[in-house]
């Protein structure tokens, strides 16, 4: 087995071993395995990054750093196929990374059960990393649902008091998604003769104009509702509301990047015509995700919940460069994507460790963190700074550049919409400083009084999404340089507007 | 070097904020030594006459690309140096100013910040850059206002500063990306090349665009109402960030575009426009105010309205020449009433009164720093507004309303003077005292260029600042301003010369009543809007959603008891069934 094999399968058997010998040893011990685990996960993940060859991209499809193809049920078309490329690798490390964070939290944390806890999020780490390497069509299907389920038990387990129904709204919405998938999938299977997505990529005339327009429309409403995008995004503020911190952390971290990073690598990929058909319509779904998602921030007044709609208003911004259908939209989307699981995942540890200390996540019984807890209101400002989009941040080149991406589009509609998205990001500053301004300013709440200040566990698990938030702020290239090659590929051909 | 220079401060600030807060010595080392370095380098490179531009690829989002690019001239360096001297003034000035103060670390680290981002705008030669440059002083700023926190209406005066220059800064963006996608590129020199080949309407949409950030950074109406609040923040960080540098940051930013806007007769229109108003309205404004924080803050944004009036009538160095002017001499006018404060532990005038004899260091370089705003030989601010309203001869409207504006200027900074130095003590328990070293050594050092800027300019025959005729109009009116105050001073029973504005004095204090029109037309509305949206998603989508999940769940409990059938009735429904089935086959046969 050669070591592309060897980084590939690891990369998910790890985890699935990880998760099954956590549930073996159960206790404390169970948790530090499954820690162990992330962790040689994540060792296994980013040398992905060496040794990449040197292949040119086929056609629109392009090439993969490192691949393996393994049969399994061919009468399904179902291959072991994992691949990586500049598209998928930012992403990969970040599951991984979010993955080891979230399981060392919880060996600091000791929720009941944590072994558990942390055996799902790495059974929900193997479906998030598979969906994301997969280049077989059938085995991204597969994948995409392994999550669903470990996630619903995430929340019906361990979330606040209307766990229950949270997390049932959760699957059943994501399951009608899946379903519309499913028939996605088997369409492309049945038409092309293929599932491999890297083929039907470099040759996306095996599908005819038609059957790309209502295969497209199938698969972009599945990924919407993943994403989510307005009017498909209900079941989020529930979900996160309820679920435990590291639930949300990896809800909105990098569970929501699997709706955006298939749209982009199956709706775009495989169904470029219908991708340019329903262009305008996405842009303007994903422009009213953003008004709408800031205005509902601002009059929320849970401090989780407004987090969870300010994720709609982001991934608006995402979806927005993925409808532009342009290299610098698609740029925007990828490092957009990135810098959103990194503060986004970060805004909810903090959510989570205010809420554990003031037992209450009202912003009415809020306010004076910074009197006696400054270094939790410092990290906090500065996640909500980088998450409204300060520039020198993660958060400003996704957003600024989706803008860029509409305006380079021409056309009235496009105009519209870049102006909107802009006048989005001020609503953005707005919510954002008001949950500075009633959770940070002001005199010390009655909640707040004796609560600890940030402790060392935390600002270990805090550090690294701090640091990635500012590093990918200053030097962006880290992940656009990654993804250039590939996104060219993409963007040429058939659906150039 | 320049990249040293202005990383310099960043690094020194972003180390500051990992210190322990306490640690007063090393965060305020650090401060003073990241302002000092760059103080330094950039007067070494005036020095050895560095000019140019150095440019390396940074991002690239597909074809277009980002770049990390300096843009070195002489504007830049004098700019600058201007911040840099002010910066240092103020770490070194902190030191004494919040001596009590618990979290001097963060304090330090912030301001040193502030200043690597003002210094990012003032060099850089990349629109994105610069962009970054201008919202992280926008970050700055919004932090080091709420930095009291026993001032309960600092965390909202900090909001309200960031939203409304962050609402401007909409059109900024929109300006910049405009200019970027038209031209191909963001750099500032390839934009500028390419202005003469694109559309009139696109350039006149870019300007009026960038406009808009423009008056949101520089206080212009109708985006200014946030200065005054932003007085909350500690008075050292008025004189930097609220006087000195990066109000200024719009004017400048102007100037380094001025191709792009000097293509645009509307926009220049416009630019005037709002330079008239403004340069009136805070005057009005300052006239009456008691904080002698809120007359220095509606003083800046008339003096700012001087300088967008100089670039609206294309007079571009005598906007520069006001603006470094200005950045002297207002922030050692911020600092001497930072001294007065300390002293007399409030901002109100009404409390003030006589502090001649015991601040006499304060009293004398305040003085300087009035007679500059006032424009009184041979102080600097006589030279530079003398140049701006010189550059108006053009536009007969403008030209007016900045001479009104000379003779208001003289008024209230004479009430200013009298109301704060002279006459009794107003409040038997306050005692002057000069403030220590660390305060003191700031105001001298700033109290030399506000005096000597202009006949330095003079002497080393700078075509700006000249001696002639045509100064005696905008003088008398300054002499005609400061008899007036003094005689209502000399008048009024209460000693306050604003006591003749009567009425209408609360009214001009209040900022001729904006804030309510801001309230009433944006605030409230996007509010209403906002909890009309939240309202509709949760009953209507979400309703929606689980409306048919509730429809599932009672269709599925219907059809389950429909199926829990006695045996008749299922036998019936068999029966119905096989019937149905026969007619089918036998009609469609």
């Amino acid at each position: 087995m050669n070591t592309s094999a060897l980084l590939l399968a690891g990369s998910l058997a790890v985890p699935l071993l990880g998760a099954i010998a956590a549930l073996l040893v159960r206790g404390r011990a169970g948790t530090v395995v499954a820690s162990t685990a992330a962790v040689l996960t994540l060792l296994l993940t980013v040398p992905l990054i060496l040794d990449r060859g040197i292949a040119r991209p086929v056609g629109r499809s392009s090439a993969l750093w490192h691949e393996v193809d393994w049969a399994w049920v061919p009468d399904l078309h179902l291959n072991l196929h994992l691949g990586v490329d500049g598209i998928s690798y930012p992403l990969v490390v970040l599951t991984a990374l979010l993955t080891v964070l979230c399981c060392g939290y919880l060996v600091w944390q000791r929720p009941e059960r944590a072994h558990q806890l942390a055996a799902l999020l790495l059974v929900i780490e193997v479906g998030i990393l598979g969906t994301f390497l997969a280049q077989n069509l059938v085995l991204f299907f597969l994948a995409f649902e392994v999550v669903l389920l470990p996630m619903a038990a995430v929340i019906a387990g361990w979330g606040g008091p209307a766990r229950r129904a949270a997390a049932l709204k959760f699957a059943l919405y994501t399951l009608a998604g899946s379903v519309l998938l499913l028939i996605g999938v088997v369409a492309v299977v049945t038409q092309t003769g293929t599932a491999d997505i890297g083929v039907l990529t470099a040759d996306s005339g095996r599908l005819s104009h038609d059957a790309q327009l209502w295969i497209f429309g199938l698969f972009a409403v599945a990924f919407a509702i993943k994403s989510p995008l307005w009017p498909l995004h209900t079941w989020l503020p529930d979900a996160h509301t309820e679920a435990p911190t590291v639930g949300s952390v990896i809800l909105a971290g990098v569970l929501l990047k699997m709706g955006t990073y298939g749209l982009i690598r199956v709706g775009v990929g495989i169904t470029p015509e219908g991708a340019a058909a329903f262009a305008p319509a996405l842009g303007v779904l994903a422009v009213a995700a953003i008004i709408i998602g800031s205005l509902v921030c601002l009059s929320q007044v849970e401090v989780k919940r407004l987090i969870a709609y300010s994720s709609v208003g982001h991934m608006g911004f995402v979806l927005l460069g993925i409808a532009t259908l342009n290299e610098i939209g698609l740029q925007a989307a990828l490092i957009g994507n990135i810098a959103h699981g990194l503060l986004t995942g970060l805004l909810f540890f903090l959510a989570g460790a205010i809420k554990d200390r003031a037992h209450t996540g009202l912003l009415a019984d809020l306010g004076g963190l910074r009197e006696r807890q400054p270094w939790l209101a410092g990290v906090l400002g500065f996640a909500a700074l980088g998450s409204l989009g300060l520039p020198g941040l993660a958060g400003f080149w996704g957003e600024a550049f989706a803008v860029v991406a509409a305006v380079r589009r021409d056309g009235t509609l496009w105009t519209v919409l870049a102006v909107l998205a802009a006048i989005g990001g001020a609503l953005t500053a707005a919510y954002l400083l008001r949950l500075l301004r009633r959770v940070s300013h002001g005199p010390q709440a009655a909640t707040l009084v004796g609560a600890p200040e940030a402790r060392l566990p935390e600002l270990v698990a805090w550090s690294p999404l701090v640091a990635l938030a500012l590093l990918l702020g200053v030097l962006p290239m880290l992940v656009l340089g990654l993804s250039a090659g590939a996104v060219a590929a993409l963007t040429t051909g058939p659906m150039t507007p | 070097m320049i990249a040293t220079l202005v990383l310099a401060p960043l690094v020194c600030g972003l180390a500051g904020l990992l210190l322990p807060m306490r640690n007063r010595p090393l965060g305020a080392g650090l401060g003073i030594a990241g302002a000092a370095v760059s103080l330094v380098l950039t007067v070494l490179l005036l020095a050895v006459g560095t000019r140019g531009q150095f440019s390396s690829t940074w991002a690239r989002f597909g074809d277009l690309g980002v770049t990390l690019t300096a843009l070195v001239d002489t504007r830049a360096l004098l700019m600058s140096l201007a911040v840099t001297v002010v910066a240092l003034c103020v770490q070194v000035y902190s030191v004494g100013y919040l001596a009590g103060d618990g979290r001097y670390g963060p304090y330090a680290a912030q301001i040193s910040i502030f200043t690597g981002a003002m210094l990012t705008v003032v060099f850089s030669g990349d629109l994105i850059s610069l962009l970054i440059g201008w919202e992280v002083m926008g970050a700055c700023s919004y932090l080091l206002i709420a930095h009291d926190r026993t001032l309960p209406e600092a965390p909202a005066a900090a909001v309200k500063a960031f939203l409304v220059t962050r609402v401007g800064d909409v059109g900024f963006l929109l300006g910049i990306v405009l200019l970027g996608v038209t031209a191909g590129s963001f750099r500032i020199t390839d934009v500028l090349a390419a202005v003469p080949s694109m559309s009139g309407a696109t350039v006149t949409a870019a300007a009026l665009l960038l406009l808009a950030g423009v008056a949101g950074k520089s206080a212009q109406f109708p985006l200014h109402t946030w200065l005054p609040d932003a007085m909350a923040g500690p008075t050292p960080i008025s004189a930097l960030i609220h006087a000195a540098t990066m109000v200024a940051a719009g004017v400048y930013v102007v100037a380094r575009l001025f191709p792009v806007f000097a293509a645009s007769p509307t926009a220049l229109a416009v630019m005037a426009a709002m330079a008239g108003v403004t340069l009136l309205l805070g005057a009005l404004a300052a006239t009456a105010a008691d904080d002698i924080k809120r007359v220095l803050a509606w003083s800046t944004v008339s003096q700012l309205g001087y300088m967008m009036a100089a670039l609206s009538a294309k007079a571009v160095d005598a906007a520069l020449f006001h603006l470094l002017a200005h950045a002297a001499f207002k922030a050692l006018l911020f600092l001497c009433a930072g001294s007065v404060i300390h002293a007399v532990g409030s901002n109100l005038m009404s409390r003030m009164g006589g502090l001649r004899k015991d601040m006499p260091v304060t009293f004398w370089t305040m003085t300087i720093g009035l007679g500059a705003l006032i424009g009184l030989p041979p102080f600097t601010g006589f030279f530079s507004k003398e140049a701006v309203v010189g550059a108006l001869h053009t536009q007969p409207a403008l030209w007016l309303v900045a001479l009104l504006g000379v003779a208001l200027t003289a008024w209230y900074s004479t009430r200013l003077w009298l109301l704060t130095f002279f006459g009794p003590a107003r409040d038997a328990s306050v005692h002057g005292h000069e403030p220590g070293w660390t305060m003191l050594a700031p105001l001298l050092l700033l109290a030399v260029p506000a005096a000597g800027l202009g006949i330095g300019a003079l002497v080393a025959d700078y075509e700006l600042a000249h001696l002639g005729v045509e100064l005696v109009l905008p003088l008398a009116l300054a002499v005609l301003g400061v008899a007036a105050a003094w005689w209502g001073w000399r008048r009024a029973d209460s000693g306050d010369p604003a006591a003749v504005l009567g009425k209408a004095g609360p009214f001009l204090a209040s900022g001729l009543g904006l804030d309510t029109v801001q309230d009433r037309l944006v605030v409230r509305p996007v509010r209403a809007l906002s909890r009309a949206v939240t309202f509709v998603d949760v009953s209507g989508v979400d309703g929606a959603v689980n409306g048919l999940g509730r429809a599932t769940t009672g269709a599925g409990a219907g059809l389950a008891a429909w199926h829990r059938a006695t045996l008749p009735r299922a036998l019936a429904g068999v029966l119905i069934g096989a019937v149905l089935v026969t007619v089918t086959a036998v009609v469609f046969a």
